[in-house]
C-alpha cells in the first residue's frame, strides 16, 4: 500500500524574522535530508509520468479536432464522416485483441501453473527463460513469421473448418486462400502477449502463501483442487492485471497486424474469410506515409480513440479487481 | 468417528538425513495426546507423518508403519488425499482462505471432489461445525464476510470448524495456540476439551502448562544434538510425565532445567 505523504502541520502565518516565536503547539516533525530527497524524487517521478500522459493527450486532442468535422471528400473509402470511418477500425482492434486474449490467457495460466506447481525444478527454470525470451522477439519478426510460416500452415485447417463447420457463423465461408485472416492475426498476437501474461502469472502463483496451500492439502484436496481453492483465487487480481497488460499490447500492436492482414474497412465477425477488419494501429502505420492535410488529423483522431479504448479497458479491469477487494487476501 | 493410532518403528528422512528415529507409540481413541520437546526435535515432523502432510516437503519420506484402526497409512496404494480426509489438521498459524467467505471456508473440505450438497444441508453443516468450534455466536451474522476479517483467535477456531466439518477420525494440531493471545488460547483449550468426546486429538505444544491442562497422555521428544535424529524419550500419562517421569531428561525439560 502506498500512502501519500502528509505535509507537517506547521502554522501558516509568516514568521517575522528576528522575533523569537513561541514554538508551535504540535511539535514540528523532524525532517531528515534522506527522507526529503527520497520523497522529492518519487514525487518528481510521479509528476513526470502525469505530465507525459497529459502532453500526449493534449497532442492527440488538439490534432484530432479537425477530423471530427472533416469533409466527406477528405475521408478515405466510402465513409461519410469520421465516426463511420473509425468504427470498423475500432471493431477490428477490439476483435483482434479479444481473439488474442481468449487464446493467450488460458494458455498462459496453464503454462504458469505447470512451471510453478507441476514441472520439476530444472525444467521449470529453463521453461521460464524460454518464455521470457519470447518477449524479446521484435514484433516485425512475429509479423514475418505470421505471413511466412503460420498463415500457410493454418490455411488447410481453415479450409477444413469452413467445409465441415461452416454452419457455425464464425467459420462461414468462403475461406481465405492465403490463410492471412483475422484469426491468424489473433494467433500471432496471442503468441506475442503470452510471455508477459505467463511471467506475471508465474510470479503471482509463487506468491501464494504456503499456509493456504497446506490448508487445502490437509483438507484432503488433490493437487488440482488445491490449485482451484488456494492458488487461483489468491492470484485472481494478478491474473486480471497481467491479462490487461497483455491486452494493452495486443490493442496497440502495429507491425504484426499490418503485415499479416490485407485489410478492408468492414465490420465482420467471421474469422476465416479473406476480407478482414483492420486495426487502428495498423491502419495508422499503413496510411500515414501518404496522408496529407485533414487525412493526417483523421489518423491521429483514430489514435485518440485507441487511447480512449485502452483507458476504458484499464478502468474496467480495475473495477473487476476492486469488486472483491475484501476477499483478495491482501489483509 | 474416533480411531486408535498405532505407530510402529517409524523413521522420517529428509532426503538422506534421518530426522526422527524409531518411534513406537499407541494413541487411544477419544483422548488428547500432547507432544512436547525442544524446537527441532522432530515433533511437528512426526505429527505430519500421521496424515502424510510431510510429503508436501520435498525429499521427506517415511519408513515404518502408522496404523489407524489397523489400516496402514503407508501401505501400497493408499491415497494420501483420502488419508487427509480421515485425519484433519490445524496449523500453527491460522490459515482460513482469505478469498472465501466464512461460510465457504467451513464448507471448503466438504465441497472437494465435487461432492454435491444441498443448501439446507450446507447451512446445517456450517452451523453445526461452527457451534462445534465455539464460533457460531460470534460469526453467525457475518457468514458472508471474508475468512480473514475476523480476529486471529476466531480464525483459528474457524480452521478447526473447517477441519471438523469433514468429520475426520483424528484431529492433529500443530502448536495451534502459539500465534494467539491468552484469552483466545483459553478458548481453544476449552474447545479441545469438548472435541475430545468425539475425536482422537494429537497436539504439539511448546507450552508445558497447556500440555498439562489439555492432554491425557504426553510424549516427550528430544534430540541429542544438532544433526542427530529426534527421538521419543518417554510416553506416559500426562500426570506421570509432569510429576514423576522415569527419565532424567524428561524431568529436566518439564521442570525447566533443560540444557
Amino acid at each position: 500500500m502506498t500512502t501519500t505523504a502528509q505535509p507537517p502541520a506547521t502554522p501558516v502565518q509568516p514568521v517575522s524574522p528576528g522575533k523569537p516565536e513561541v514554538p508551535a503547539v504540535p511539535p514540528k516533525v523532524v525532517q531528515r535530508p534522506g527522507d526529503r530527497i527520497f520523497s522529492g524524487s518519487t514525487l518528481a517521478a510521479g509528476i513526470l509520468i502525469l505530465v507525459t500522459l497529459a502532453a500526449v493527450a493534449i497532442f492527440l486532442v488538439a490534432q484530432s479536432l479537425p477530423a471530427f468535422t472533416a469533409d466527406e471528400s477528405d475521408i478515405k473509402g466510402d465513409a461519410t464522416n469520421f465516426l463511420s470511418y473509425v468504427w470498423p477500425l475500432v471493431f477490428g482492434t477490439v476483435w483482434a485483441a479479444f481473439i488474442a486474449l481468449v487464446i493467450a490467457v488460458p494458455l498462459a495460466i496453464m503454462v504458469a501453473l505447470f512451471i510453478t506447481h507441476y514441472a520439476p525444478r530444472r525444467l521449470a527454470q529453463s521453461l521460464g527463460y524460454v518464455i521470457d525470451l519470447l518477449a524479446a522477439v521484435p514484433s516485425v519478426v512475429y509479423g514475418l513469421w505470421g505471413i511466412g510460416v503460420l498463415a500457410p500452415a493454418v490455411q488447410p485447417v481453415y479450409s477444413w473448418l469452413v467445409e465441415n463447420m461452416g454452419w457455425f457463423p464464425l467459420f462461414a465461408g468462403p475461406v481465405s486462400g492465403t490463410g492471412r485472416t483475422i484469426l491468424t492475426v489473433g494467433i500471432v498476437l496471442a503468441v506475442m502477449i503470452l510471455p508477459i501474461i505467463t511471467s506475471l502469472s508465474r510470479e503471482i502463483f509463487l506468491q501464494t502463501p504456503k499456509l493456504h496451500e497446506e490448508a487445502a492439502l490437509a483438507l484432503g484436496a488433490t493437487r488440482w483442487e488445491m490449485i482451484t481453492i488456494a492458488v487461483l483465487p489468491f492470484g485472481r487480481p494478478g491474473i486480471v492485471s497481467a491479462s490487461m497488460l497483455g491486452l494493452g499490447r495486443a490493442l496497440g500492436e502495429t507491425m504484426a497486424v499490418a503485415m499479416v492482414l490485407s485489410p478492408s474497412l468492414i465490420v465482420s465477425l467471421v474469422l476465416l474469410q479473406s476480407q478482414n477488419p483492420n486495426t487502428i494501429a495498423a491502419n495508422i502505420a499503413l496510411n500515414f506515409p501518404e496522408a496529407h492535410g485533414v487525412g493526417v488529423n483523421i489518423l491521429i483522431a483514430s489514435g485518440l480513440i485507441l487511447f480512449v479504448i485502452t483507458f476504458v479497458v484499464n478502468f474496467i479491469s480495475r473495477a473487476i479487481v476492486d469488486r472483491r477487494k475484501a476477499f483478495s487476501g491482501a489483509n | 468417528m474416533s480411531k486408535r493410532i498405532e505407530v510402529k518403528d517409524l523413521k522420517v528422512y529428509y532426503s538422506s538425513f534421518l530426522a526422527v528415529e524409531d518411534i513406537n507409540l499407541t494413541i487411544e481413541p477419544r483422548t488428547v495426546t500432547a507432544f512436547i520437546g525442544p524446537s527441532g526435535c522432530g515433533k511437528s515432523t512426526f505429527l505430519r507423518t500421521l496424515n502424510r502432510m510431510h510429503e508436501v516437503i520435498p525429499g521427506a519420506r517415511v519408513e515404518g508403519e502408522v496404523l489407524i484402526d489397523g489400516d496402514n497409512l503407508y501401505a501400497q496404494g493408499v491415497d494420501p488425499v483420502l488419508v487427509r480426509r480421515q485425519v484433519g489438521m490445524v496449523f500453527q498459524r491460522p490459515n482460513p482462505f482469505p478469498t472465501m467467505s466464512i461460510r465457504d471456508n467451513v464448507l471448503a473440505g466438504v465441497k472437494l471432489n465435487n461432492r454435491k450438497i444441498t443448501k439446507t444441508d450446507a447451512d446445517d453443516l456450517v452451523e453445526k461445525s461452527l457451534r462445534g468450534a465455539n464460533l457460531w455466536n460470534e460469526v453467525k451474522d457475518r457468514l458472508e464476510k471474508p475468512g480473514s476479517s475476523i480476529s486471529g483467535g476466531q480464525q483459528q477456531r474457524l480452521c478447526i470448524a473447517r477441519a471438523i466439518a469433514v468429520s475426520p477420525d483424528v484431529l492433529l494440531m500443530d502448536e495451534p495456540c502459539s500465534a494467539l493471545d491468552p484469552i483466545s488460547t483459553l478458548a481453544i483449550e476449552d474447545l479441545i476439551e469438548e472435541l475430545k468426546n468425539e475425536y482422537t486429538i494429537v497436539i504439539v505444544t511448546h507450552n508445558m502448562q497447556q500440555a498439562s491442562r489439555v492432554s491425557d497422555r504426553t510424549a516427550f521428544f528430544n534430540i541429542a544434538g544438532t544433526g542427530k535424529p529426534g527421538k521419543l524419550i518417554e510416553y506416559d500419562d500426562t500426570n506421570t510425565i509432569f510429576t514423576q517421569p522415569s527419565v532424567q531428561a524428561t524431568e529436566d525439560y518439564v521442570s525447566g532445567r533443560f540444557g
